[in-house]
């Protein structure tokens, strides 16, 4: 094994500026995949991040995922039902008190009732849709992060006066609120409310900051014009990965829609996934190139080694220990371009990580990077193996050559 | 007293293709311990391809190859690889040194393919052979630091390297100067005269198959009946 390893070194050694050359597009192809991955993985990260913390983990309504059967159909094999309407009304949860005890009994984490309901915000001569949620900021603490996002004002503003309401910011400067403006809520069945801006908020995702509107659970059931309605349930699981199966779980005990932060995001997941899967092919193209030039370099030194595989085969080395030879040199030159790659991309990650941009959807202002052992190891392990395998046909060619041919050619 | 080494038994090697080309036809020959055997015969006549034959790189189309009583025809590649590396040694008429590595390095290699004998040994048997071969002072030097005749007794020196029982030779003298192929001659010599080994070696010098215990003709791939020759 020591003649083997001897034997590459040496034909890696004294071919220096192939080696490099070869050495740096295996670097090139690792450094360049090791940034992609940290960015890719980073930013999606960053982004579940931001809607994990600016959702409830699961939203439960009063909505039903089926609509309830006809009771006629109950009754009767085939039914056929004309002129029916929607109700308009939200019915709300029915004993949403007890519904909540129930669920605190089980659920990993912290659940809090929210009244929901439409409006328009007016100020100023300025309208805009907003949702106003009445929420009770002593739970609502426990279930979200709107205290921590509070850039004016504070959640327990709300118990300052009955028709206190926070504003989210996006929303305040598109009608120019400020802080001690009075905003009027205008709801679609002609209800009116004059409500007292106390704080702003920011939550980071612009569809929030520039619709939501919180004022406490009292005052939005006066608003929807229903004195104890409750229709949201807000529930923070301690673990967020686990609130599909907590909203599964909710949904089959109460009946009520439960949605989990997951399911409300499926198709921005689902794009992920596709994201990612783009990703991968990418990197892997990156890194077959790179393979390229190793199968390139080993080609040409076993051509070049011709008359060396004669001799070294006709004075007994096996055709396994000559295939050996080369594919180690394939593997030297992917083991340094494997270590080079890994300074590389980490260069290329933190001068990223320099960059000041402006995102339209969220006020990141650095591109969000992810450094993880497991994209060197991805990054180097892929390239390591197209090395060896790039390496492995020139050599295995090599390893079969027949000594008689080089050497009357030679003579 | 002599031992059959290598034994060829009615051996042919056709090349196949449109037209068949016979390179050796049908050839007995034995080579026994002590000997020093010389092929002649002009050229393109089979010298070579026999060669090739008894140093288990080529593979008869018909009959067989014995080394040491072994029938080899239907050994494969790597038992015939282990064979070439254990039992035989050759030269060649360039002298295929591995250009990066020094003398010693050179010589070293078929040692440690073998494995038989630890580094400290293999280290001490090469530059016993280098020493032998009027090397010492050259076993550091690669071998483009070397002169024609030194690069081939380095040859000669890895060839003996795993003390093989035969050391066949292919045109070893055809490179070099009157001086160099003397030497590298009388080296031959020796290892023909040392205790149970053999020498066979390719030539159409006249003057070294004069040398040679013993002289095979060769004529279009067929052996004329031996001579023996006067050892000069």
């Amino acid at each position: 094994m020591r003649l083997i390893f001897d034997i590459a070194f040496t034909h890696v050694r004294f071919r220096l500026r192939q080696t490099v050359v070869g050495m740096l597009g295996v670097a090139t192809g690792v450094g360049f995949s090791i940034m992609m991955a940290s960015l890719m993985e980073g930013s999606q990260r960053d982004f579940i991040r931001q809607l994990v913390d600016a959702l409830p983990h699961v939203s439960v309504t009063d909505e039903r995922r089926e609509p309830p059967a006809q009771p006629a159909a109950e009754v009767f094999d085939a039914v056929v039902v004309h002129g029916l309407s929607t109700e308009q009304l939200s019915k709300g949860i029915k004993n949403p008190y007890a519904t909540l005890a129930s669920l605190e009994a089980w659920v990993p984490g912290e659940v809090a009732p929210s009244v929901q309901t439409k409006a328009v915000a007016r100020f100023g001569g300025r309208d805009t849709a907003a949702t106003v949620i009445g929420i009770d900021p002593k739970r609502e603490v426990h279930v979200s992060q709107l205290a921590t996002q509070m850039r004016e004002g504070s959640l327990e503003g709300l118990f300052k006066a009955s028709n206190a309401v926070i504003v989210g910011d996006g929303l305040a400067k598109r009608i120019g609120l400020r802080v001690g403006n009075t905003v009027t809520l205008a709801t679609a069945d002609g209800r009116a409310f004059y409500g007292q801006v106390v704080g702003l908020f920011h939550s980071g995702v612009r569809q929030i900051d520039e619709s939501q509107i919180y004022t406490l659970v009292r005052t939005a059931q006066v608003l929807s014009g229903r004195t104890a309605l409750v229709n949201q349930i807000r529930v923070r699981v301690n673990d967020a990965m686990q609130a599909r199966e907590v909203a599964t779980r909710i949904e089959r005990l109460t009946g009520y829609k439960s949605v989990s932060w997951q399911e409300a995001h499926e198709d921005l997941l689902s794009a992920f996934q596709i994201r990612n899967a783009i990703m991968f092919m990418v990197v892997g193209a990156i890194l077959l190139v790179a393979s390229f030039g190793t199968y390139n370099i080993v080609s040409t030194i076993t051509h070049e080694k011709a008359r060396d595989i004669a001799i070294m085969k006709s004075l007994g080395l096996r055709e396994g220990t000559v295939r050996s030879i080369f594919v180690l040199e394939a593997g030297v030159i992917g083991v340094l371009g494997c270590l080079f790659g890994f300074v590389l991309g980490y260069l290329l990650c933190r001068g990223l990580g320099l960059i000041e941009f402006k995102a339209g959807f969220t006020d990141a202002t650095r591109l969000p990077l992810l450094y993880a052992p497991q994209h060197y190891l991805l990054a180097g392990g892929i390239a390591l193996a197209s090395s060896l395998f790039a390496g492995y046909f020139p050599a295995r060619r090599a390893a079969r050559v027949h000594p008689v041919e080089i050497i009357r050619g030679a003579s | 007293m002599s031992v059959p080494l290598i034994e060829v038994r009615r051996a042919s090697r056709v090349l196949t293709g449109e037209i068949p080309t016979t390179l050796v036809a049908d050839v007995d020959l034995t080579v026994s311990s002590g000997e020093f055997t010389a092929i002649i015969g002009p050229s393109g006549s089979g010298k070579s391809s026999l060669m090739y034959l008894l140093g288990l790189l080529d593979v008869p189309t018909s009959g067989d190859v014995f080394v040491n009583g072994r029938a080899t025809r239907d050994l494969d590649d790597d038992a015939r690889a282990d064979l070439r590396l254990s039992h035989l040694g050759f030269v060649f008429q360039f002298h295929f040194l591995l250009p990066e590595f020094s003398a010693r390095d050179n010589i070293m290699l078929p040692m440690r393919a073998l494995g038989r004998i630890d580094a400290a040994e293999q280290g001490r048997r090469a530059d016993a052979l280098l020493d032998s071969l009027g090397l010492s002072a050259h076993g550091h030097k690669r071998p483009d630091q070397l002169s024609g005749g030194q690069r081939q007794r380095v040859a000669v020196a890895r060839a003996l390297a795993n003390e093989p029982a035969v050391l066949l030779a292919d045109e070893p003298t055809g490179n070099l100067d009157t001086v160099s192929s003397a030497q590298v001659i009388s080296i031959l010599r020796e290892v023909a005269a040392g205790e149970g080994r053999a020498v066979v070696i390719v030539t159409h010098d006249p003057g070294i198959a004069a040398q040679a215990d013993r002289t095979v003709t060769i004529v279009d791939g067929r052996l004329v009946p031996d001579q023996a020759t006067s050892a000069g």
